[in-house]
């Protein structure tokens, strides 16, 4: 069967992959970039395991084509780290306890801080409904949305 | 939080550090069950009843093995027979179906090929012939000997005389105390009430999944995610008819379970596709199939009569339940009826409980099994008693709350329990007084477990430098590696984060039993004390000898053996290390035990909630939950537990519930249609940690995971009758039942109580 070559930018750096016209961007960011961060928690948009940054828009990754990616910058929750540094929202999950199976986390990261890149002060309401779009089952949210206010104080302050 | 015992200041215990496994889950390099991968491997997939009830008639796997890449395609008949009455029935039934698929989602074959769609292509490829059969799909259905009994060998067990006829009630239970009749005759009010609920899903965001690798010597190794590896493999093992050792499990990072992966369903698939094909193959169930076939929570119906005095006295119970429990038998009406009236101490009861069985998928266990359905019924009743004598409900409790001594619904003592001390600390909580607004309304509730101990298994290896590994065998499904961490830094008296904590695979540390029944940190956590105490016994024999002295004279304190006598310098655990050749080795001991001392766990929660009166819609606007923890080792990881059970007994009270047609086919198998709480449906969840010691754990631990999943139900449901002024007794409390509520209720049955004069 004859393959799709896709180039585009992951987390800043320019990537090539071959996929089948039906893979989704996540199986292929999964399965041919090697990225595993992203998750598959239901493939049908609904629990934002899956969430990148593309183009600047938070997506669910099980939605979108992998050949749809041509010419697109995505970022994952592997390029959140900048050398050996986290970024505030990965220290303040960590700090907050925002986490406990981990399995959403890379989801709400991407949701998180697609919300604080165009809000960077939002209130608890707004965080609640930046991240509606993702599932956690475990923690109740509370953490999260205490540990999101935190990332975008701690981000005001040293901006 | 409320420290309600006098317990010893820790210097790690009760603490709250970055947990050891945050790293990799904040950066994306956590390796989950479905991020697991073999080079040479196989795409698996399974294919699927879509009857509720149907015999199968013939399977035609040729046109499917034909295709292209294809390398295996397993049925029914790869797996060893099983014959009804055997131990591994049904679950081996339930892994692949054999004369007949017994609920929609039933797994009949599977296929193995190069990609996973020449799979799916395989998968639709195999010609299954059924003949539908009627399907008993509700639990009047089950109770109705009219109906056809699914399984024709099961005879409802617990009954006496022991029936002639096959039945859908699998098991019948019944406890009784003193004299009901003159209880309620004893009584100033007596009420009785009818609740339903729906089979509700434990909905973790990980979907099962598994790697296989069965090599041609007759062995295997799986990777997947599950609450218990060493379970995993014995299940695997009885399923395929092989010795245990012929199988390793090694455990992945586990996306969740809340009982739902207690058992398994890919695994003995993935094994057998694997020793088919000579390659690794994976398997990775969709949300679709995770709803339709694997574990509910079952459904419940009740009726539940309780009578007070006028001083708030219970004075007797009576209730009627029974709980589905899918296609075969299970536990669930067992601890039902365990729990229906065991918070309280009442003098006479009568409890009877039917376990039943459904052409719905076998249920699993979700946190707290039974009891959030059972405390729906008493704790709304208990609510309406306290309205109808003018009593406040925390009130109401107190006067009633089991504490230790008091006789359990089976006739054991309790224990030192820290119920009072949850009931007071919500009564002092300002949530209690707080003003609330137009169309609210608040509402309280309580409920326990009891948590198990069963067997677990540590090793701690001292490393050169003076860190340690602490290996155990509990998957870590909430943050209990971080309180492995802290417990084993207490015991040696070094920095929590000189200590690595580990979850070993089946061969690399000694069988333990699930992470299930709130056991880890207190069963697991008690073999790493054992384990530590016994590295610390040789770190004292080998400073005795670094500083020729006898052992008698040394001690262990703060991370360094001290000599009695003062004459030698304390010798810090890594001076002992790092001289450990000279003194014997290297220092390494393991805990192994079957723990003994569960605390039961109580809770109580305070829910206020809004109903909009044009809509239906109900919003939790404010949430309060105390629960005793016993000594809560890591505290954001006990309130994590806490908020998280709040946030989805809330969902089970609000939205969520499985939905058939009249055919039984699932009609909501995903998260669009079955809603689980996201973060702009809930307030912030306080979580009031009280701590009453177990006196039975070196830390005074009792399990924490379940009980918070008990009291919810119930509190929101008061919280609706307080706020719409009607009780609503079948949930989940939709908007349209409780619109319908609103603007239909004929006002007979308010919110504010009212039953009979007993």
């Amino acid at each position: 069967m004859s393959r799709v070559h896709v180039t585009c930018t992951v987390n800043g750096d320019e990537t090539e992959f071959l996929c089948d016209g039906g893979q989704t961007l996540l199986n292929a960011l999964r399965d041919e970039v090697g990225l595993i961060g992203a998750k598959e928690g239901c493939g049908t948009g609904d629990c934002g395991s899956c969430s990148v940054i593309l183009d600047g828009r938070l997506t669910c990754s099980c939605l979108v084509l992998a050949p749809e990616a041509q010419g697109a910058s995505i970022e994952t929750v592997e390029g959140l780290v900048s050398g050996d540094d986290l970024h505030p929202l990965q220290q303040c999950f960590l700090e907050g306890a925002a986490l406990q199976c981990g399995v959403c986390t890379p989801g709400f990261l991407m949701a998180a801080k697609a919300l604080l890149d165009r809000n960077p002060d939002p209130d608890e309401t707004e965080v609640r409904y930046g991240l509606a779009g993702n599932l956690c089952r475990c923690t109740g949210y509370d953490k999260i949305v205490r540990s999101v206010l935190a990332a975008a104080e701690s981000q005001r302050q040293s901006a | 939080m409320t420290v309600t015992e006098s317990r010893p200041q820790y210097r790690f215990v009760g603490t709250r550090p970055v947990r050891h496994d945050g790293l990799d889950k904040v950066t994306g390099r956590a390796r989950f069950a479905a991020d697991c991968d073999l080079p040479g491997q196989l795409a698996g997939q399974v294919v699927r009843s879509p009857h509720a009830h149907a015999r199968i008639v013939s399977i035609d796997t040729g046109e499917a093995e034909a295709m292209a890449g294809v390398k295996a395609v397993i049925t029914g008949d790869d797996f060893p027979a099983v014959a009804p009455g055997d131990a591994n029935h049904d679950m081996g039934v339930n892994l692949m179906a054999r004369d007949r698929v017994l609920y929609e989602g039933h797994a009949v074959a599977a296929v193995a090929a190069l990609t996973a769609e020449q799979a799916r292509a395989a998968a639709a490829a195999v010609r299954v012939e059924y003949e539908p059969l009627p399907a008993v799909l509700t639990i009047d259905d089950a109770l109705d000997p009219a109906k056809p009994a699914i399984h024709a060998h099961m005879f409802t067990s617990g009954a006496d005389p022991a029936p002639a006829e096959p039945s859908n009630v699998s098991q019948l239970t019944n406890f009784a105390r003193g004299d009901v009749s003159a209880g309620f005759a004893e009584a100033d009010m007596v009420i009785e009430r009818e609740f339903t609920t729906q089979p509700v899903h434990q909905g973790y965001i990980e979907p099962h999944a598994v790697t296989a690798d069965a090599g041609q010597d007759g062995k295997a190794t799986v990777w997947c995610s599950s609450q218990g590896h060493f379970n995993v493999r014995a299940q695997t093992a009885a399923m395929l008819g092989w010795e245990t050792a012929r199988i390793k499990v090694i455990p992945a990072e586990i996306g969740g379970g809340f009982g739902g992966k207690t058992t398994i369903y890919l695994e003995p698939l993935a094994v057998l596709l694997s020793a088919k094909a000579g390659r690794p193959v994976k398997l990775v169930m969709t949300r679709s199939e995770v709803f339709r076939a694997t574990g509910p929570a079952p459904g419940s119906k009740f009726k539940v009569k309780l009578g007070a005095r006028s001083d708030g006295t219970l004075t007797a119970g009576k209730a009627e339940m029974a709980y589905s429990s899918g296609v075969f038998p299970g536990y669930a009406a067992f601890l039902g009826a365990w729990t229906v009236f065991e918070s309280y101490d009442i003098a006479n009861f009568e409890i009877e409980a039917r376990n039943v069985v459904l052409n719905t998928p076998r249920s699993a266990a979700y946190r707290a099994p039974s009891a959030p359905m059972s405390a729906l019924a008493t704790e709304t009743v208990v609510d309406e008693l306290a309205q109808g004598l003018g009593i406040d409900p925390i009130e109401m409790r107190l006067r009633n709350a089991v504490s230790e001594g008091d006789v359990n619904t089976l006739g054991a003592p309790f224990p030192r329990v820290g119920f009072v001390e949850c009931l007071e600390a919500i009564r002092d909580h300002p949530h209690y007084t707080a003003p609330l607004g137009p169309n609210q309304g608040r509402g309280v509730a309580a409920g326990h477990w009891f948590n198990i101990g069963e067997s677990s298994s540590a090793t701690v290896n001292l490393n050169e430098d003076g860190t340690a590994t602490v290996v155990t065998g509990s998957p870590d499904i909430g943050g209990s590696r971080a309180s492995m961490a802290l417990m084993a830094a207490e015991e040696l008296g070094i920095d929590v984060y000189d200590i690595t904590p580990v979850v070993g695979d089946t061969e690399s540390v000694g069988f333990t039993d699930i992470t299930e029944g709130s056991r880890a940190t207190f069963a697991t956590g008690m073999a790493v004390v054992e384990a530590c105490r016994q590295v610390v016994a040789d770190l004292r024999g080998r400073a005795a000898k670094m500083m020729g002295v006898d052992v008698s004279e040394v001690a262990w304190a703060d991370g360094s053996a001290v000599h009695s006598g003062g004459e030698h310098d304390p010798l810090p655990l890594a001076a002992i290390t790092a001289e450990a050749k000279k003194t014997g080795g290297p220092i390494t001991a393991t805990g192994s035990l079957d723990a003994k001392g569960v605390g039961p766990s109580f809770a109580v929660h305070l829910c206020d909630v809004e109903a909009d009166p044009e809509t239906g819609v109900v919003r939790v606007v404010r949430y309060t939950a105390a629960q005793d923890a016993g000594t809560a080792i890591h505290p954001s990881y006990v309130e994590g537990q806490i908020q998280g059970g709040a946030a989805q007994g809330i969902g089970w009270a609000l939205n969520e519930e499985y939905m058939y047609d009249g055919d039984g086919v699932m009609e909501n198998p995903g998260f669009l249609d079955y809603r689980v709480p996201v973060a702009s449906d809930l307030p912030m969840i306080d979580a009031v940690i009280v701590e009453v010691p177990n006196p039975n754990h070196p830390y005074g631990v009792r399990g924490v995971g379940e009980t918070s999943i008990v009291p919810p139900l119930a509190a929101v449901a008061n919280a609706v009758a307080a706020a719409v002024g009607r009780r609503i007794r079948d949930l989940p409390m939709s908007p349209v039942r409780v619109l319908d509520a609103i603007v239909n209720g004929d006002g007979s049955d308010n919110g504010s109580g009212g039953g009979s004069a007993g």
